[in-house]
C-alpha cells in the first residue's frame, strides 16, 4: 500500500508540473501586455517600460519560467499587480471558504447520490426510479449558480431561513455554518446529480451478476446483499467517477462563490482576471492546481482502499 | 403463394437505427425540445414583437404583464424578447465549440491512435495533463488573456473539449485498427489518410455524435457560466448568462430578470442531454442487449 501512495505521488509531479506550465505560457505568450494592463491604458510608454524591466517581463522566457518555479516552490507566490501586497496572505484569507465550500458539497454529493443511486437501481423501471432519473437529469442540466439563485429565492428572501450573501465569521461556528448551507447545498446537489447517475447504473451492471443471484439465494437478508455484495464491487467505478467530477466542481464553485458574494479562490481570481492581474491570476492557478492534485491523490487512495486487486498489487 | 411474403423482413441500418430512436420516449422529448430551442432561436424577429435593445426608462423592472410576457429589465427592456435572442448566442456558441474541439479532437485522437509510438505517447500525456485540470479554469484563463467576444470565447471553449474528444477518440481507434479489414486495406497498400478516412472514422463516428451532442449541453453550460462571471459576449448583445448576471441584484424585487433566462439555460442543456443519451442508447450496440 505504502508503494503504491508513494507511486501515486510520484506521478502527480507531472500533472502540476504540465498545468503550472500551461498557466505560465497562456499568460506569457498571449497578447496583453500585463504591464500595461496594470498601468491601465493611459499610462505613458516609459512607465510601461520601466515595469516591464521591474518585473522582468524583458528577461528570456526561460530565465522568467525558471525564476517562476523556484519562487512556487519556496512558497513565495509574488505580489498582486493591482495592489501589490502579498498574494499569500490574500489567497491565505479566501482558501479556508473555498475548501470548506468544496469539501461539504463533495460530502453532501456522496451521501445523498450513493443512496439515491442504490435505491433507484433496485426499483428499476418503477415510480421512485423515474422520479430520481429525471431529477438527476435536471440536476445534470441546470447550471450551479442558477440552482444557487433558485435557492437564494426560496431559502433565503421568501423563507428568510438562512442569510443568502457573504461567507459569515470563520471564528463564529453558527455564523459560518448558516452561510455554508446553501452554497454548499448548490454545490452538493449538482454533484449528487451525477453520483446519483453512476451509482444507478454500477448498481445495475453489480446486480445482474450470478454472485448476488447466488447471495441472494442463499437466503441472505437483502440489506445484506446489496451493501456488502454488490455496493461493494459498485463502488470501485463510483469513487473513480467521483474523483473526477469533484475536480470539476471546482470550476463550478468558481460561479458559487459569486452567487453567494463569498470569499474564496474564485471570486478572488475573477476579480484578478477582470483587472488583468496576471501575477495573481497565475498564483491562484497554482493553487488550484495544487488542489487537483491533492483531489486526484486522495481518490486513488480511496481507490486503493476500496479495490483490493489494487492494494495488493 | 408469394415468395416475397416469406421472406424475413429486411430493414436497413438506418431504418433500425431511427426505429429504435423513436421508441426512446426521452429521446424522442429531447429531440422535440432541441428543434423548438433551434427554431425559436433563428425565428426570434418572428417571435419576439419587441426590440431586445429597446429601452423604456419609464417601466423600469416592470413585473411581467399581458403584453410583455416575462416582464421588463433594469433599462425597460422586454425580457421575453431578450431570452429569445440571447439563445442565439448560446446555441452558435456550444454548436461551434463543440465542432471545433471535435475536429481538433478526432484529428489528434486518431492520429496519436493510428501512429503510435513516440507520436501516441506525446500527444496523449499532453492531453492527460489538460484532462487533469478543470477545463472552466483553463476556459477563463485563456479568455482572461485573450478578451471578451463571440469568437474568442468559441475558441476558448472549443479548446477545453478537445482534450476529451482526443481521448475517446484514440481510444476507439486503437480497437477499430486491430480489426482485419484495417489490416486488408493496409496489405493492399491503401495510404495512411486513406485508411484514416475510410475505414476508421465511419466506423468511430457514432461515438463521436453521442459525445458531441451530450458535450454541446455541456458547452452551453459553460458559456453561460462564462458570460454570468462577465467573460462573454459585452453587452449590450443578451445571453442567457449576462442577463442573469444583470438580474442577481434585484433578485429581491424583480426576479424575474434571472428567472426566465435560468429557465432558458435548463431547458436547452436537457434537450441536448436527452437527445445525447438517446443517440447513445441507439448507436451505442453495447447497450443494446
Amino acid at each position: 500500500m505504502l508503494r503504491y501512495i508513494a507511486q501515486r505521488l510520484v506521478l502527480s509531479v507531472p500533472v502540476f508540473l504540465g498545468v503550472v506550465t500551461i498557466v505560465f505560457l497562456v499568460v506569457r505568450v498571449l497578447p496583453g501586455d500585463p504591464a500595461q494592463a496594470a498601468l491601465g491604458d493611459y499610462a505613458s510608454k516609459e512607465a510601461v517600460a520601466a515595469l516591464r524591466e521591474k518585473m522582468g517581463l524583458n528577461d528570456p522566457l526561460p530565465v522568467q519560467y525558471v525564476r517562476f518555479l523556484t519562487d512556487l516552490l519556496r512558497g513565495d507566490l509574488g505580489k498582486s499587480m493591482i495592489t501589490s501586497s502579498p498574494i499569500r496572505d490574500e489567497i491565505a484569507h479566501n482558501l479556508p471558504f473555498t475548501l470548506e465550500l468544496t469539501f461539504t458539497a463533495i460530502l453532501v454529493g456522496a451521501i445523498l447520490g450513493i443512496p439515491i443511486g442504490v435505491y433507484t437501481a433496485t426499483n428499476r423501471n418503477r415510480l421512485p426510479d423515474y422520479v430520481g432519473r429525471v431529477l438527476s437529469l435536471a440536476g445534470l442540466s441546470v447550471p450551479a449558480f442558477y440552482l444557487g439563485i433558485l435557492l437564494i429565492l426560496l431559502f433565503a428572501i421568501e423563507l428568510k431561513w438562512l442569510p443568502a450573501i457573504g461567507g459569515g465569521d470563520l471564528s463564529d461556528p453558527k455564523d459560518n455554518v448558516s452561510h455554508l448551507i446553501l452554497p454548499a447545498l448548490t454545490l452538493g446537489l449538482v454533484m449528487t446529480a451525477s453520483v446519483a447517475r453512476l451509482s444507478r447504473s454500477a448498481m445495475l451492471n453489480v446486480l445482474s451478476q450470478d454472485y448476488v443471484r447466488t447471495a441472494r439465494a442463499k437466503g441472505l437478508l437483502e440489506l445484506v446483499v446489496l451493501i456488502r455484495h454488490a455496493l461493494r464491487s459498485a463502488l470501485i467505478p463510483i469513487v473513480s467517477l467521483t474523483g473526477v467530477w469533484a475536480v470539476g466542481l471546482i470550476g463550478d464553485s468558481v460561479t458559487t462563490e459569486i452567487v453567494f458574494a463569498r470569499p474564496g479562490l474564485g471570486k478572488m481570481m475573477v476579480g484578478a482576471m477582470l483587472q488583468r492581474d496576471y501575477t495573481s491570476l497565475q498564483s491562484i492557478m497554482a493553487i488550484y492546481t495544487g488542489f487537483v492534485v491533492v483531489i486526484n491523490l486522495t481518490t486513488d487512495l480511496i481507490y486503493g482502499f476500496v479495490d483490493p486487486r489494487i492494494r495488493t498489487k | 403463394m408469394n415468395r416475397e411474403t416469406h421472406a424475413p423482413k429486411l430493414i436497413s441500418q438506418r431504418q433500425r437505427v431511427w426505429r429504435t430512436f423513436i421508441r426512446n420516449r426521452a429521446a424522442v422529448i429531447g429531440l422535440i425540445l432541441t428543434i423548438l430551442v433551434i427554431f425559436v432561436s433563428a425565428a426570434a424577429p418572428l417571435i419576439a414583437l419587441q426590440d431586445p435593445l429597446d429601452q423604456s426608462a419609464r417601466n423600469r423592472l416592470k413585473p411581467p404583464d399581458e403584453t410583455y410576457l416575462l416582464g421588463r429589465d433594469t433599462f425597460g427592456r422586454d425580457v421575453f424578447a431578450r431570452v429569445v435572442y440571447a439563445g442565439r448566442v448560446s446555441l452558435v456558441v456550444g454548436v461551434a465549440a463543440i465542432l471545433l474541439g471535435g475536429v481538433i479532437g478526432t484529428i489528434l485522437g486518431l492520429v496519436a491512435g493510428y501512429s503510435g509510438g513516440k507520436v501516441e505517447n506525446a500527444i496523449m500525456r499532453f492531453v492527460d495533463i489538460l484532462m487533469a485540470f478543470p477545463s472552466l479554469l483553463l476556459g477563463l484563463t485563456v479568455l482572461a488573456v485573450l478578451g471578451p467576444g463571440l469568437e474568442k470565447m468559441i475558441l476558448a471553449i472549443g479548446i477545453m473539449f478537445s482534450p476529451g474528444f482526443a481521448r475517446v477518440v484514440h481510444g476507439a481507434t486503437l480497437s477499430v485498427k486491430a480489426q482485419e479489414f484495417v489490416e486488408a486495406a493496409r496489405c493492399v497498400g491503401a495510404h495512411q489518410t486513406r485508411i484514416l478516412r475510410l475505414h476508421i472514422l465511419p466506423n468511430i463516428l457514432g461515438e463521436i455524435v453521442v459525445l458531441g451532442s451530450l458535450w454541446t449541453a455541456s458547452a452551453i453550460r459553460v458559456e453561460a457560466s462564462l458570460s454570468f462571471i462577465g467573460l462573454g459576449v459585452a453587452p449590450p448583445t443578451p445571453t442567457w448568462g449576462n442577463m442573469i448576471r444583470d438580474g442577481t441584484p434585484h433578485l429581491t424585487n424583480a426576479p424575474w430578470l434571472s428567472v426566465f433566462p435560468g429557465l432558458a439555460i435548463l431547458i436547452t442543456v436537457l434537450a441536448f442531454n436527452l437527445l445525447g443519451d438517446g443517440l447513445r442508447d441507439v448507436l451505442d450496440p453495447r447497450l443494446q442487449q
